[in-house]
């Protein structure tokens, strides 16, 4: 029974749970205790550690500013109103904050307050369908486009469409990157003939692509009025990210194992069933080590991309809080931060997962 | 006409000034029916002459003749058992068998298919290992699988290269009977690659040493008399066992001697002296 239960922990990448589930059956307590030590204390302990170096180091710096400001007040206005801003800033009111690092605690309120301005707005939404529900079926009888909710979005349905847009980007590229790998993998000719091409086009900057894109999407999108911003960035963010899937792929393909090819031949295999059936399977394991490389090239660059192409999502949702300049936006752009690591994070885990249940080598992968 | 016929066989890797002859003026002919054993040192070119036959490679000059026909790329009418086993690793034991057996067998429904890949995998004791993977397998197993994949394409001639050579005496004591009772109930025509002169005279009806390359060749073939069903424990005392034995030894350890007194390499040493370097760092 918890053998079962820690095979499954450890299948979907909890492992480190493993010795507290041990311990509470009451296997080798010491041997556990020192595993619960090491595998759990201690990452917590260094998070601690990390949240204590954030904690003074905002601290150091707000009173950087805070002197600086005091002083900038003596020189300009005079002795007292140096007092009355060192008065306003111990007393924390919000005119007269500093605006540097937050701590820890400023951007743990900033995430609870995200949370609340995401419930008013979903309730705003959902209050504005009630009472155009009527309105919109009688538009839709008459032929015209239903009225939609052309509201602010909230920190949560910036999230969402971040994942949508990278999930759209990683499928475009797995259809671009895994079919041109093989091809090329299989034939020596189509690999040399290609390799410049793609060594050349590798490296380019995010920025680059999205302009790219920009360029060809805006042309061809003239008479529609859709909406460009996110074929643009789901399309950029495709196209940065799919190499690692095309090289991993050709190289997996072309170093398919002798052994596996000879018995292919002698089981007198079609083309086609050599290449589902060998080839495929066996390059699996690399294949998909492209497409986690994939994966989280495409997180990563979609920040950027969402930032420059005014598409909505994380990235504009940082940026428009750096041009706001609130009082509040250094902290909104740290829970951000935090958000996207630890999606990143997530979207890894998953594919490592998948990785395991595809792969017929179980022991690989970290 | 010999059922497999070899002429004049030579084959050479690497061009020009690289050229390496592995392979030269073989010849081979075997009859149907007949279970021929070829021993020879390792690295002397016998998995390139078992390329040759089973149509991987094709000779660089000479002919392989099967049943009259040269041979053109492989065929399902040689099965071949490769040395390392070969199976695909993401398959399991009933998968491996059934791949074979269906591109042998691409007209028959899948029922029949079902039960031939059953029937064979039961021949070759791995019933219970049906659903097992490769990885989870022991190295006899994976070689009693890779039997059953190349027997399930019911072929003509089948073709070992050395396949119990990475198992422990005793696995390869049992597999060699197991391949032996099922050679006798269809006697197919077998061709045995082994480095075992034992194993050779156990299972064969003629043995032919492969003289090791480069430019390796056929020696002399011995026959082998004793009846069949042979018996491994008797065969220690049989006196025929012990002179075939002897002679094929005998023989090949004095290629092997040859070979190294026939060696020219003579390696040129410098005539050197050493110097004294202390006192150049003094000054």
């Amino acid at each position: 029974m918890s053998d079962k239960l820690i095979k499954t922990m450890r299948f979907i990448g909890l492992g480190f749970l493993e010795p507290i589930i041990r311990l509470t059956k009451g296997e080798e307590p010491n041997k556990n205790l020192i595993l619960i030590l090491k595998k759990i204390v201690a990452p917590i302990a260094s998070v601690f550690l990390f949240l204590l170096i954030w904690q003074s180091s905002s601290s150091a710096l707000f009173n950087i500013e805070a002197t600086y400001r005091i002083e900038k007040a003596m020189n300009e206005q005079g002795k007292e109103a140096a007092y009355a801003m060192k008065l306003c800033i111990a007393s924390g009111a919000v005119s007269c904050q500093p605006n540097t690092l937050p701590s820890p605690s400023q951007v743990k309120v900033s995430f609870y307050k995200l949370l609340e301005d995401h419930k008013i707005i979903n309730a705003d939404k959902k209050a504005f369908k009630e009472k155009t529900a009527e309105l919109n079926e009688k538009r839709e009888a008459e032929g015209k486009d239903a009225i939609v909710y052309t509201g602010r979005p909230s920190f949560v349905d910036q999230i969402i469409t971040s994942i949508k847009t990278v999930f759209a980007g990683f499928l475009l590229a797995i259809f671009i990157a895994v079919p041109i790998g093989v091809i090329i993998g299989l034939s020596d000719t189509l690999r040399s003939s290609f390799n410049w091409l793609i060594q050349i086009l590798k490296p380019v900057s995010p920025v680059v692509w999205l302009l790219l894109v920009f360029m060809i999407v805006k042309t061809l999108t003239k008479d529609s009025d859709t909406d460009s911003a996110f074929i643009i960035s789901f399309i950029s963010v495709g196209l940065c990210s799919m190499w690692a899937t095309l090289v991993n792929t050709a190289m997996g393909v072309s170093t398919v194992d002798q052994d596996f090819i000879n018995v292919a031949k002698v089981l007198k295999l079609g083309p086609i069933q050599k290449v589902f059936k060998v080839i495929l399977p066996s390059s699996l394991p690399l294949i998909f080590t492209g497409l986690r490389i994939t994966l989280s090239v495409a997180w990563m660059v979609l920040i950027a991309i969402e930032l420059l192409a005014q598409s909505p999502g994380l990235g504009s949702f940082v940026w428009e809080e750096f041009q706001n300049g609130a009082n509040d936006s250094n902290s909104k752009i740290i829970v951000a931060m935090f958000v996207i690591g630890i999606i990143g994070f997530l979207l890894d885990r998953i594919m490592l997962t998948i990785q395991k249940f595809v792969s017929f080598n179980k022991n690989e992968g970290s | 006409m010999a059922y497999l016929e070899l002429k004049n066989i030579s084959k050479t890797y690497g061009q020009d000034a690289n050229t390496t002859e592995v392979l030269s003026d073989i010849n081979l002919n075997i009859e149907e029916g007949e279970f021929v054993a070829i021993v020879g040192f390792s690295g002397s070119g016998k998995t390139t002459l078992v390329n040759l036959i089973n149509g991987l490679l094709s000779p660089t000059s000479g002919e392989v003749l099967f049943k009259g026909q040269p041979v053109v790329g492989t065929s399902h009418e040689r099965g071949v058992i490769f040395q390392n086993y070969s199976l695909l690793p993401w398959l399991t034991v009933y998968q491996n068998v059934a791949i074979a057996v269906k591109e042998a067998f691409p007209k028959e429904g899948k029922r029949f298919r079902d039960t031939l890949v059953r029937e064979y995998i039961e021949m070759v004791n791995l019933t219970r290992a049906l659903n097992k993977r490769p990885k989870e397998l022991s190295g006899g197993m994976k070689q009693r699988v890779a039997v059953a994949r190349s027997l399930a394409m019911n072929p003509e001639m089948i073709i070992m290269d050395e396949p119990l050579g990475a198992l422990d005496a005793l696995t390869r004591g049992n597999l060699q009977d197991e391949i032996l009772n099922i050679w006798n109930k269809s006697r197919r025509t077998a061709l045995l690659i082994t480095n075992d002169v034992d194993e050779g005279i156990y299972m064969a009806d003629r043995i032919i040493p492969l003289r090791p390359g480069p430019n390796a060749t056929l020696g002399p073939e011995f026959r082998i008399d004793i009846e069949r069903p042979r018996d491994k424990t008797a065969l220690n005392d049989n006196p025929e066992f012990m002179k075939t034995r002897n002679s094929i030894i005998e023989y090949l350890m004095d290629i092997g001697s040859e070979r190294a007194a026939n060696s020219d390499v003579i390696y040129e040493l410098p005539e050197l002296e050493p110097k004294d370097l202390r006192w150049d760092f003094k000054r």
